[in-house]
């Protein structure tokens, strides 16, 4: 007999629909010559070429990490095509342009893009394999002196910027996947917030894998200079195949003095098959930011429900005096769901300060790992970390795990480190249902409850977003 | 409103209710009393459909309807309410929040329009006001951090918001002072009307006394030994449940 709380746990994959559009794929696999064939795909100048190159080179030398708490197979790295891109015969110059079908699909998704539905107040930029289809509100961005492009269009027209700080916070020797996008990224988004601006509006990125046996490799650069402001979200999904797919993005920020960095990603890729585990992106990310500037602040705030494997750690780089760093996460595994998340701070400069806030749900089978790291280098006088990492169960079948590395060099430094396991028992689901809510509704509620520190990190439209998708990626599991 | 008729309920495989019988008319408050482990919260549980319980002969017909073939959240839409003995925190979740969403719940089942916030404020503010409480309760999280007493108040809360046609309280007395005892039994008595029943669960007479039952239940070893008026009560109160545990053996 199923209990209401197992019945409840697991609905269907939403977005795992494909889109039937012809796309112009690179040959399969990975050497010199498909690398120099993105490039050229891009109109890249010969500086980045060489720099793809050098990481490509740096990459054959490195091992796959074997250290996070997550299981898979081998991947074979020949077998991906790192380049997509639906068939486009001219440069876009305005939406009217884009493919319709295109258009549909992010429709479909509830990303509108055509002018009149568009969301108010969010500029958004979607990417499509390996391409960026379409960019909102690119005019009025500008106006205020912000640059908010597809990287590879940014690649062209702000050529300096981009060479300026691209791989100055996450280098292409940084880690194994970090060196594999530096090789073959192929777009992303570019954001520029120049000095004392504050940006008019949410920023926004999604990122939708459709072709067949592709990987998605984007590369994100967010710099805002002194005294700047800027509010991002990225969101993600994929079609259902019954492959693994590789997602391995870098995202990098810099914030100079005073300036101030939200980034939010909510999470979606096709977690694989509920029933058999097949399939499901492997979602293989470095995120970090760099607190350059006296003041500055860097938050990261994510809602990590899909992807088969997620592996990622968004962290801070606290340079600045009085920089400050916060990471605020839920992360859901389901079913066969794995993930190996958390952060890492690095304090560096005097008074940095850094919050962690991580919430894992296991259900399921689902196995959902924290694992942080708080450094407090020597020079960093009067640091301080808050930590919190709470686990909930759901079921007898899942697990969670809690690896905190502290590692603290200046005596001055306060760390607080709070934990905590519960459990979603059937007595909290009964007694909902006893004031007449539904068991799910019930354990909906129980675990928005339960995020709640988190979700109030995001912009509202989004808060919402990241509640019913925490309901959808919930349903069924339990057991 | 409710009739239990030859009630076997069992939890784990082992059966604790050997066959209950019981009828309450509309408008009546009846108390059930009875002895460490004789039962009586397996009775309130299973007549709220608590998962863990099973019934394995017997029924419960409540309001003409057939009670045990519903899911919990289906009872408590057509108007069937447990305080329970141990509440349920639930963090993050304010007191508003819950009472709103189950209010909701329960008139979007019975097809009547959803509150919005403003309306359901003031809903709960009569509701407060009726009962002589202030709004503290409402923005904290459900339960969490509650002393016993507070608790216990936040149930009758619920009820009084809830407005069911059958209350049933589950040892709502126990672990409360004498003064703590007299609130819950006079908010309790402010929603006494001539369609609405209560079912009191109590270990004490001290509770009866300010709630004035209609009938007074002992139930032994599963089975309802005795009914009488108060006064069965009192006599309990004053003589201990081992005299009737005696008079039982004697048959």
């Amino acid at each position: 007999m199923t209990t209401p709380i197992e019945q409840q746990v697991n609905k269907a994959y939403q977005y795992g629909w494909e889109t039937d559009i012809e796309s112009d794929k690179a040959p399969v696999g990975l050497n010199e010559d498909i690398i120099r064939l993105i490039s050229d795909k891009k109109s890249e100048p010969e500086w980045l070429l060489e720099w793809r190159l050098k990481a490509y080179r740096h990459w054959l030398t490195l091992e796959e990490p074997d250290w996070p708490n997550v299981k898979y197979g081998p991947i074979d790295y020949q077998a991906i095509h790192y380049y997509a891109a639906p068939k486009q015969q001219k440069r876009l110059d305005s939406l009217d342009d884009v493919d319709p079908k295109l258009l549909e699909t992010f429709d479909k998704l509830g990303i509108p893009l055509s002018e009149q539905k568009r969301l108010t107040g969010v500029a958004v930029d979607a990417v499509f394999d390996s391409v960026s289809v379409a960019t909102t509100f690119k005019a009025t961005l500008k106006k205020a002196g912000v640059i908010f492009l597809p990287f590879s269009e940014a690649v062209q027209e702000y050529p300096d910027l981009v060479r300026q700080y691209l791989g100055t916070v996450v280098p292409h020797t940084d880690n194994y996947f970090a060196a594999l996008n530096s090789a073959v990224f192929t777009d992303g988004s570019f954001v520029f917030i120049p000095k004392g601006v504050r940006c008019p509006m949410e920023l926004s990125t999604y990122f939708r894998i459709n072709a067949a046996s592709t990987g998605q490799f984007e590369r994100t650069l967010i710099v805002a200079e002194d005294g700047a402001y800027v509010s991002y979200l990225e969101g993600c999904s994929a079609p259902m195949r019954d492959e693994n797919q590789l997602h391995a993005a870098v995202v990098e920020l810099v914030a100079l003095d005073d300036a101030q960095i939200k980034y939010a990603t909510v999470q979606n890729w096709y977690p694989g098959d509920p029933e058999t585990g097949v399939g499901g992106i492997y979602n293989f990310v470095t995120k970090r930011g760099a607190c350059r500037g006296r003041n500055s602040k860097i938050s990261w705030t994510q809602v990590e429900t899909g992807s088969a494997i997620t592996w990622k750690y968004p962290g801070c780089i606290l340079q600045g005096d009085n920089s400050i760093g916060e990471f605020y996460s839920v992360a859901l595994t389901n079913n066969f769901q794995q993930a190996d998340t958390g952060t890492k701070m690095i304090h560096i400069g005097k008074n940095t300060r850094s919050t962690i806030v991580s919430k894992g749900i296991s259900a399921g089978k689902g196995q959902n790992t924290y694992r942080g790291l708080v450094k407090i280098m020597k020079g960093a006088e009067n640091a301080r970390n808050y930590s919190q990492c709470d686990s909930m169960l759901i079921g007898d079948q899942c697990g969670a795990h809690t690896f905190p590395y502290i590692d603290v060099r200046n005596s001055s430094a306060v760390m607080e480190h709070e934990a905590s396991t519960s459990k979603v028992g059937e007595d909290q689901i009964f007694y909902c249902q006893q004031r007449g809510l539904s068991a799910e509704d019930a354990v909906s509620m129980v675990v928005n409850g339960f995020c709640k520190q988190v979700f109030k990190e995001l912009p509202m439209e989004f808060a919402v977003e990241a509640q019913n998708l925490l309901a959808i990626n919930l349903e069924g599991s339990v057991g | 409103m409710l009739k239990i008729t030859n009630l076997h309920a069992s939890v784990g495989g082992t059966e604790i209710l050997h066959g209950v019988d019981l009828a309450v008319d509309a408008g009546q408050v009846h108390a059930i009393m009875g002895p460490n482990g004789s039962g009586k919260s397996t009775l309130a549980q299973v007549m709220a459909g608590h998962p863990a319980y099973e019934v394995t002969q017997g029924s419960i017909e409540f309001q003409g309807e057939d009670l045990l073939a519903l899911e919990p959240q289906e009872r408590a839409q057509k108007g069937l309410f447990m305080a329970f003995q141990y509440p349920v925190e639930i963090r993050g979740i304010t007191n508003a929040y819950f009472l709103r969403s189950a209010v909701n719940a329960i008139r979007k089942a019975r097809g009547e329009e959803e509150y919005d916030t403003i309306d359901f404020l003031d809903v709960l503010d009569e509701k407060l006001e009726a009962i002589g409480w202030d709004d503290s309760f409402l923005n904290r999280a459900v339960n969490e951090g509650f002393s016993g007493g507070e608790k216990k108040r936040n149930e009758i809360l619920q009820m009084a918001v809830l407005e069911p046609t059958l209350a049933v309280l589950d040892e709502t007395d126990s672990g409360l002072d004498i003064d703590a005892v007299r609130v819950v039994a006079e908010a309790v008595n402010k929603f006494r009307s001539p369609d609405r029943s209560t079912i009191v669960v109590t270990h004490y007479q001290r509770i009866l006394n300010y709630l004035e039952p209609d009938v007074v239940h002992v139930l032994h070893e599963g089975r309802i030994v005795r009914s009488g008026d108060k006064a069965l009560a009192v006599e309990l109160e004053e003589k201990g449940y081992d005299w009737l545990r005696a008079e039982v053996a004697a048959g």
